[in-house]
Parts: structure tokens; C-alpha cells; sequence
């Protein structure tokens, strides 16, 4: 049957005399095995050495505050529907006068907890944001956790930081 | 009396010394087998143990010993502990011959570098790695297990074809000097007349014998995984087997300073009249002991990267190999060499031997080999 015409047909001979004294064929082989020798190795020592791994990598969630610093996120609980892994939760609260600089809407998460054993990384959340708030980093990964008590982040270690702002490649 | 007790402290250093050298080489053979390994991979190898992985050896044998030694209950007890220690014991006699350096003399007396120049030197060589092949059966033959015994047995089969080929390529050594002591052998070869150009034929048959004597790629049958498991050490464990794997690459170091001295001059190297004058003969007997260990150390790398570049031999490819193929070509070359010492011209008449073997392959492959259909 001819489907592609890319059959290629081989002919199986007698091998030839060289090909029967195997010792130009080793010879061969180990001037391929020499130029990898000297060629340098792929490895990347993993904990040591990082590969980039892309600006659209999905890492640690960050939720992100605006220039002036006051929290993003005014808990419409979207990332929580869109979660497949049920995985985020939240309890809002209204913002009282004088914590304008801390929040930015008039409604703010005064919980927002993430279970990092329930969550796959989809990035579904950061779709779903009409805020901008929630991000998952493209460059830090969660680190690895031993105890229960570390499983569930709060608002203290999602939130950003002033002074290590997360900035994706391609942002101003 | 006096000279007797300084010649037998001179010896008992020397033997001391090729000892730990054996020993250091071959337990970083493990290691850079592995780094040679990973870098014709393209890999790093090894590298967490101290700096570059330098003290990985250190680690496995902290591992080896460490692990559970077991021993089978239906095995032979005695002939299983056996087993390992006869391999390390004929692996580690072997170089008890082989002349690592020229005379040194101190206060007026003269030692050999040699552990012992005997007047059977080669003989010796010869008789001892055939004894290496008992470790091997024994071993096999004790873990009472079919893949054991099969590796076993693998191993004695091919052990015992590939020494006729190895015999008649030395044998013609023994042609060209006159004499079995490897003394004698690397004295003749001095000032660069080494045996490698007046026997090519001949080497290359010693040297695919070695790899098969040295149970080693492509000629590792003795443990093909594939079929045997672990061959003749799958039920070895612990430094039992450390010292079924330690054995192989002592024999891979010993192989390698007995080819050097046989066909690459021994302890010769360029230069040697010019440091002699320079600096005495001991110095120069000290920097022909680097130049075999350097030779030597050049052919582990040989093995270790024959082994990473060539797959496994078939069982009867091997058996035809040897049989059908080795031993004609030795035979052949005893004749050439004959007939170069007849001749006085042993240089030309190789030449003229290898160009004349090359040209009736070519002929005879011409005249046989069905044309393959266009």
C-alpha cells in the first residue's frame, strides 16, 4: 500500500567487507563519541543553576497592589468561582474611612487564604480577576513545604511587598 | 648479608607502592569511568561529593561496605566468600612482573623497579589471568543460581578462546626478542624501537583479546543484563561484590601496563638519553615510571571509551569472532614475523604483511560476496 510514497525500501545485502570488519564502523563510533567528549554538557545543575523558564510561567501567587500601594483586590470572589481546584477563599469586609491609602475599593478581603495543596497552578484565577490583583508569578516558585500548618497562605505571604515589587517581562 | 636485607626492603617498598598505585587507580577508574561516561553523554557525571565529585569513590565505598552481605542459603558458603577473593587475589599478582621503571641506584646498590624480573615474566602474566577466570567460576558456580552459572560459564568459554589468539600475538613478541622476561622485552624496545611498529597486527589482536579477558564492552557478555541479569555477581552484594567490580578494573590498569610494555616500550620515552644527562639515571628511571603509568592510565581511557561507544557482541558472534577470525590473523602474523626475521627487515616485511592480509580480504571479499541487488 502506497499512502505517502515515503516508504523507503531497504535493500539487506551481503555486508561489504568493511562492513564485516566492524573495525571501521567502531573506528566511527568512537570519533563520535570523542567530539562529545570534548563538547560542553547540557546539564543544568538544578538547585544551583535556574533555567528561565518564560514570562508566562506559573509560579507563586502574588496579590498585587497598585502604584500608591494600596491593595488591589476587592474580593468579588471570582477567582474563587473560576478555581477548579476549589482552592482559594475569602472573607470581605467594607473599608473604613481613613484606610483609603491601604485599599483601594470601597470593599477589601480582610481574609484571602490559598491552599497550595489544592492548587494546580492553571492560572485561571488571574484570568478571571477584573482587578489585576491576583497574579501568579512567572519567576518564583512555591517553595517546598513539611508541616500541615504551612499548607494554607494567608494574606501574609500573598500579599506584595513594597519593597520587592513583582514586575512581569513586558510591564512598564 | 647486608645487601640481601637492603634489596629485600627495595623490594617490599616497590611492591608496597605498585600495590597503592594499583589500588588508587582502580578505585578512580570507578570514577572516571563515570565521568567519562557522562561527558561522551553530554552529562556532568558525579560531581557532589567534594569539589568536580572527587571523593565519590570514597562514598560508594562507604555504600559497599554498608550494604547487607548475603549470602545464599543454598549456596556453597565457602566457595561464595571464595569467589571475589580469588578475582582480587590473580588481578592483584598479575603486576607482580610488569617493570615499572629502569634500575635505581642508591648508596651503590641497584634495584629493578619490578616486583620480581623472572625469566617467565610473560608466562607469569599469562598463567595468572587464566587463573583470574576460577574467581569467576567459582563464583558463579556457588550463588546456586541458572544466571549466575550461565554468566559463569560464559565467562570461562570466552576467557579460554580468546587466550589462543592472545598467545600467538605474543608469541610473536617472543619471536622478536628472545626471551619471556618482560625485563628483557622492554629493554629491547629501548630508544624508541618499540614493538607496536614492527607488530600493528599484532596488537590489535592483543588488545581485543584484553577487552575480552578483561570481561569488558563489547566483550561484557559474562553480565549481560539483558539475559543474565547480573551475570556471575547477581547474588553478590555488599564488598563481595565491590571486589568482583574492584578486580575488573585492576585487571583493566594491569592489561593496560602489560600492553604498554609488551608493544609501546615500557618505561621508554622520547628524551630519555637527554634527562639521563641532565639530571642521572634515577631521575630518569623515576620520569620512565610516569611514562608507563601515563601509558597505562591512556589505555583505561581506551577501555572506558570503547565501552561507551560500542554495543554488545552476540554470544556466537563472539564465539566466531575469536575462533574464525582472531586466531587465523594470529597465525598469520607468527608467519609475517617469521618471515621479517628471516628477512632482517621486520619493519618493511609488517607492512608488506598487513598491506598483503588487507588486499587478499579485498580480493576474497570480491570474489565471494553476493552483490546486492540494485
Amino acid at each position: 500500500m502506497k499512502l505517502s510514497n515515503k516508504t523507503k525500501v531497504l535493500e539487506q545485502g551481503e555486508m561489504t567487507l568493511a562492513e564485516r570488519l566492524y573495525l571501521p564502523a567502531i573506528v566511527g563510533g568512537m570519533a563520535t563519541t570523542l567530539k562529545h567528549f570534548f563538547s560542553k554538557p547540557v546539564t543544568i545543575r538544578y538547585p544551583e543553576q535556574k533555567r528561565y523558564l518564560g514570562p508566562v510561567y506559573r509560579g507563586q501567587h502574588i496579590l498585587k497592589r497598585d502604584e500608591a500601594g494600596a491593595e488591589r483586590c476587592t474580593a468579588c470572589g471570582l477567582c474563587a468561582v473560576a478555581c477548579p481546584a476549589e482552592a482559594i477563599s475569602m472573607v470581605a469586609e467594607e473599608r473604613k474611612p481613613g484606610e483609603e491609602a491601604l485599599y483601594r475599593e470601597e470593599k477589601y478581603a480582610k481574609v484571602y487564604e490559598i491552599n497550595m495543596l489544592r492548587c494546580i497552578f492553571c492560572g485561571l484565577c488571574e484570568e478571571a480577576c477584573p482587578k489585576q490583583a491576583i497574579y501568579l508569578q512567572h519567576d518564583k516558585m512555591v517553595p517546598v513545604f513539611h508541616e500541615r500548618d504551612e499548607v494554607i497562605w494567608g494574606k501574609d505571604k500573598l500579599v506584595e511587598k513594597m519593597d520587592q515589587r513583582y514586575l512581569r517581562d513586558g510591564w512598564k | 648479608m647486608e645487601l640481601l636485607t637492603s634489596v629485600f626492603i627495595a623490594k617490599a617498598i616497590i611492591v608496597g607502592v605498585v600495590f597503592a598505585i594499583t589500588l588508587g587507580v582502580a578505585a578512580y577508574s570507578t570514577y572516571f569511568e563515570r565521568k567519562i561516561a557522562a561527558f561522551m553523554q553530554d552529562r556532568v557525571g558525579p560531581d557532589r561529593a567534594g569539589p568536580f565529585g572527587i571523593l565519590q569513590p570514597l562514598a560508594d565505598a562507604v555504600k559497599m561496605f554498608m550494604k547487607e552481605d548475603f549470602i545464599p542459603a543454598n549456596s556453597n558458603k565457602w566457595l561464595f566468600i571464595a569467589g571475589p577473593c580469588i578475582s582480587m587475589l590473580t588481578a592483584l599478582m598479575t603486576s607482580a612482573v610488569v617493570p615499572f621503571g629502569d634500575t635505581v641506584t642508591i648508596d651503590g646498590v641497584s634495584f629493578d623497579l619490578q616486583g620480581i624480573d623472572v625469566n617467565i615474566g610473560i608466562l607469569w602474566v599469562f598463567g595468572i589471568v587464566s587463573l583470574g577466570v576460577y574467581g569467576i567460576m567459582i563464583g558463579g558456580w556457588a550463588s546456586n543460581n541458572k544466571f549466575a552459572l550461565l554468566g559463569a560459564i560464559r565467562a570461562a568459554s570466552q576467557n579460554i578462546s580468546y587466550e589462543l589468539a592472545m598467545g600467538m600475538a605474543i608469541i610473536t613478541i617472543l619471536m622478536i626478542t628472545g626471551s619471556l622476561s618482560t625485563k628483557e622485552i622492554v629493554e629491547v624496545q629501548q630508544n624508541g624501537h618499540w614493538n607496536i611498529f614492527y607488530q600493528p597486527l599484532g596488537f590489535i589482536i592483543f588488545i581485543i583479546c584484553a577487552f575480552a579477558e578483561c570481561n569488558r564492552t563489547p566483550f561484557d557478555l559474562p553480565e549481560c543484563e539483558t539475559e543474565l541479569i547480573g551475570g556471575y555477581h547477581t547474588e553478590y552484594s555488599s564488598m563481595k561484590l565491590g571486589f568482583y567490580l574492584f578486580a575488573e578494573y585492576i585487571n583493566m590498569f594491569i592489561s593496560g601496563a602489560v600492553m604498554a610494555t609488551l608493544y609501546f616500550g615500557g618505561y621508554d620515552y622520547p628524551g630519555i638519553d637527554f634527562v639521563t644527562q641532565q639530571f642521572g639515571s634515577n631521575v630518569a628511571s623515576f620520569v620512565g615510571v610516569g611514562a608507563l603509568l601515563g601509558k597505562s592510565l591512556a589505555f583505561v581511557f581506551v577501555f572506558m571509551w570503547v565501552r561507551w561507544t560500542i554495543p554488545r557482541f552476540r554470544y556466537d558472534q563472539l564465539m566466531n569472532l575469536g575462533w574464525t577470525g582472531l586466531i587465523p590473523l594470529a597465525m598469520y602474523n607468527v608467519v609475517i614475523t617469521g618471515l621479517g626475521i628471516l628477512l632482517g627487515k621486520p619493519f618493511m616485511v609488517s607492512v608488506a604483511g598487513l598491506i598483503l592480509l588487507i588486499a587478499a580480504l579485498f580480493v576474497y571479499d570480491q570474489l565471494t560476496v553476493k552483490k546486492k541487488i540494485a
